[in-house]
Parts: C-alpha cells; sequence; structure tokens
C-alpha cells in the first residue's frame, strides 16, 4: 500500500524553482492589489487633488506605513505558512510603526491651532474610512487564502492573520490614493481599525480553510 | 554547518528531489516511511495502533503536495518532524471529536447489570425486617453502607460496646434462619 503511494507520488514528481512560495505568494498579491486599485478607481475615483497632494508629506506617511505593514505582514505570512515557521519580528516592527506615527501625529497636533485639532483627528470620512478598506482588502485576503490553501501552516488562525494584516496593508495603501485626510492621528486610529479588522476576518478564516 | 550524518543525507535527497530527480525522490519517501512508521505507533495508545499505516501515508502525501513550503537552507529533519507532528496532532484532534472504541472493549458494558444491585438490595431489606428495627438499622448502616461502629452507634445514641453487641446478635440470629444454624 505505501510502496504504491511512494511509486505514485515519485511519478508525479516535477521540479520546484527556488523560492517558489515567495513568487507564488507575491504574484497572488500583485494580481488581486491590481484588482483591489481598479476597484477603488471605479467605485471612489483618485483624490481630486492628486496633484498637489504628492507634494506633501502626509501623503507619503500614508504611503509608507500602509506599503510597509504591508509588506511586515507579507513577511509574516511566508514564514507562518511553514510547518515549522514561528516569527515574532514582523509584530514588534508593525507596533513600533505604528507607535512613530502615533508620535508624529502628537506631534503634529501640537503644531496645530484649536479649531484644526478635531479635523485631524476624526477627519470627515472616519465612519467610512475602516469599511472601505476592509471592501479593497477583500480580493487581497481571498488570493492570499488560496495560495496558503496549497501550503502548511504550522498554526492557520496565525497565518490567516498574518494573510490578513498583509491584505490590510495593501488595501489600505490602494484606498491611500482616493482618501483626501490629513490627519496623522486619523491614520493612526482609522487606517490600523480598517488593517485589523482585515486581520481578524483572516484570522476567523484561517481557522477553517487552512487545515492541512 | 550541519554534521549529523542523517540530516546531511536527508537534506541532499530532498534538494535533489525538488530539482526533480525521481530515483533520489523515491528512496527518500522510503526512508522517511521507515521514520514514521514507529514514530506513531509508539504515540498511538494500543487501540488506534491501526492507524499508524494511515498516517504514515498521509504524512508522505502532506510532504509531497506541499513539498514548496521547505526552505532549502534549513534543516530537512526540523521540518519533516514537524509535517509529521501536525499530522499527529490532527489525528489526535480528530479522533477526540468522533472516538470510537474498539470492538474488544465492548465486554465490561454488558459484564455488570445494574437491576442485579437492585434485587440483591431489596432482599437484604426483607431479610433485615426480621431482626429487630435498630438492629437492622446498626447492620446496614455498618455493613452495608460503610459506617463506623462508632458512626452507627452515635446515631442510635447508645455506646460503641452495646451497638457491637446489638450488630452480633442480629448477624447471628439471621445466619441461624438463613443458613442452617451456626455449625
Amino acid at each position: 500500500m505505501t510502496d504504491e503511494l511512494i511509486t505514485r507520488l515519485a511519478a508525479d514528481l516535477k521540479p520546484l524553482p527556488r523560492s517558489a512560495m515567495q513568487r507564488l505568494l507575491l504574484s497572488a498579491v500583485a494580481l488581486s492589489g491590481i484588482i483591489a486599485a481598479i476597484a477603488m478607481i471605479m467605485w471612489l475615483g483618485m483624490r481630486p487633488d492628486m496633484d498637489t497632494a504628492t507634494g506633501t508629506m502626509m501623503f507619503w506617511s500614508k504611503f509608507a506605513y500602509t506599503l510597509s505593514i504591508a509588506a511586515l505582514g507579507f513577511c509574516a505570512t511566508l514564514v507562518l505558512a511553514r510547518p515549522d515557521g514561528r516569527t515574532r519580528w514582523p509584530w514588534l516592527a508593525a507596533l513600533a510603526l505604528l507607535g512613530l506615527l502615533v508620535i508624529g501625529a502628537v506631534f503634529q497636533l501640537t503644531r496645530a491651532g484649536p479649531g484644526e485639532m478635531m479635523p485631524l483627528i476624526v477627519g470627515g470620512t472616519s465612519l467610512v474610512c475602516p469599511w472601505r478598506i476592509v471592501v479593497l482588502s477583500l480580493p487581497i485576503l481571498f488570493a492570499a487564502i488560496l495560495v496558503l490553501r496549497r501550503l502548511a501552516p504550522a498554526n492557520p488562525t496565525l497565518a490567516g492573520f498574518a494573510a490578513g494584516i498583509m491584505a490590510g496593508g495593501t488595501g489600505a495603501w490602494v484606498y491611500s490614493f482616493a482618501c483626501a485626510e490629513n490627519g496623522m492621528m486619523f491614520v493612526a486610529l482609522f487606517y490600523t481599525l480598517g488593517i485589523v479588522l482585515v486581520g481578524g476576518l483572516g484570522a476567523l478564516l484561517g481557522r477553517f480553510l487552512l487545515r492541512w | 554547518m550541519q554534521t549529523d550524518p542523517t540530516e546531511m543525507r536527508l537534506r541532499s535527497l530532498m534538494l535533489a528531489s525538488l530539482d526533480g530527480d525521481a530515483a533520489a525522490y523515491r528512496s527518500l519517501l522510503a526512508e522517511l516511511g521507515r521514520h514514521l512508521r514507529p514514530y506513531f505507533t509508539r504515540r498511538l495508545t494500543p487501540a488506534f495502533a491501526s492507524h499508524a499505516e494511515d498516517l504514515v501515508q498521509e504524512t508522505l502525501l502532506a510532504i509531497h503536495t506541499r513539498r514548496l513550503t521547505y526552505d532549502r537552507n534549513r534543516p530537512f529533519t526540523a521540518w519533516f518532524h514537524a509535517v509529521a507532528h501536525h499530522k499527529f496532532v490532527d489525528h489526535v484532534r480528530r479522533q477526540s471529536i468522533r472516538l470510537t472504541v474498539p470492538l474488544e472493549d465492548d465486554a465490561p458494558v454488558i459484564a455488570h447489570d445494574d437491576s442485579a444491585d437492585t434485587l440483591a438490595r431489596r432482599d437484604l431489606n426483607i431479610v433485615l425486617e426480621t431482626v429487630p428495627p435498630r438492629t437492622g438499622d446498626l447492620i446496614r448502616r455498618t455493613r452495608v453502607d460503610g459506617a463506623s461502629i462508632a458512626e452507627a452507634a452515635a446515631v442510635h445514641g447508645m455506646s460503641e460496646t452495646a451497638a457491637k453487641v446489638s450488630i452480633h446478635r442480629g448477624l447471628k440470629a439471621l445466619i441461624t434462619r438463613f443458613a442452617g444454624g451456626p455449625k
């Protein structure tokens, strides 16, 4: 019985390229990221002041924060997709990044006039922002879960969470091109909330879909 | 870096397999199977020992379908052990949900009949009614319910010695009536 199985498996063997797993996950994220970007343009449209926004510090802090979180989520997902995978540094780095953003936000608030405080914290879109990030992250999350189903996560829930943080970061990055908010505290609160929601959804999906 | 001979041999077989060497792959899987069989047999309770071969096959299949999760720069035996461990834990978890018991273990279910106890209890009640009520109660407390003579005596407000004498006399009367008298 087992000998037959070994013969069948050996007949089915195909050479694997080096870093096949990294390429698989990266191409899935890139493809679904393009879908999210198209969805963003058709649904919300680019922010109207795009020309001047690229010259502001705020645009690039949103850009860097979300893209870094996505990259850290990618690194964590790659490690946690292995049966012997354990990692902590991406989580610590993401927390450090959030801490940095909060410090910047406090600095921005101390320099703001009394009338400008609330717009920098709550903005005008705080109620929709996290949900838009969740929606734009869904294609990336589904693509990542599909890839992870072919891998071997030691802890399905944790791997799903990492995939969710990666998808949330990418979705938030796509959303940052549509969002005209200028408060660092706004980003620290509501972008982070959206990303964490996607992380929770990923953990839930992972728990049920990533068993192997 | 790695000096363990098993690790070095298995890892070089795995690296050749990932590059598409079917002969290396075949001997790798055969050797892994030989490691897995005792690994699972040792960990399974005797009732589930027959599942060891299934687990070996499941693990070999997982190694095949998920071989792209092996990082070529890391020790192979650690990866292999993690896959086997995962399969074992998964097996235990599934068994705890749908726990099955082998046929041999079914015997004790019919070995003990609760209604026989009830009948014996009824007979005992009838027999104890033939001695004075206080003596009957003392006998029941000390010989059936497992109370000490001191406890039974305290319930009836009598001395331990008196209770002892009462129990002795009661039992003697019962033996005379039901066992054909003292020999």
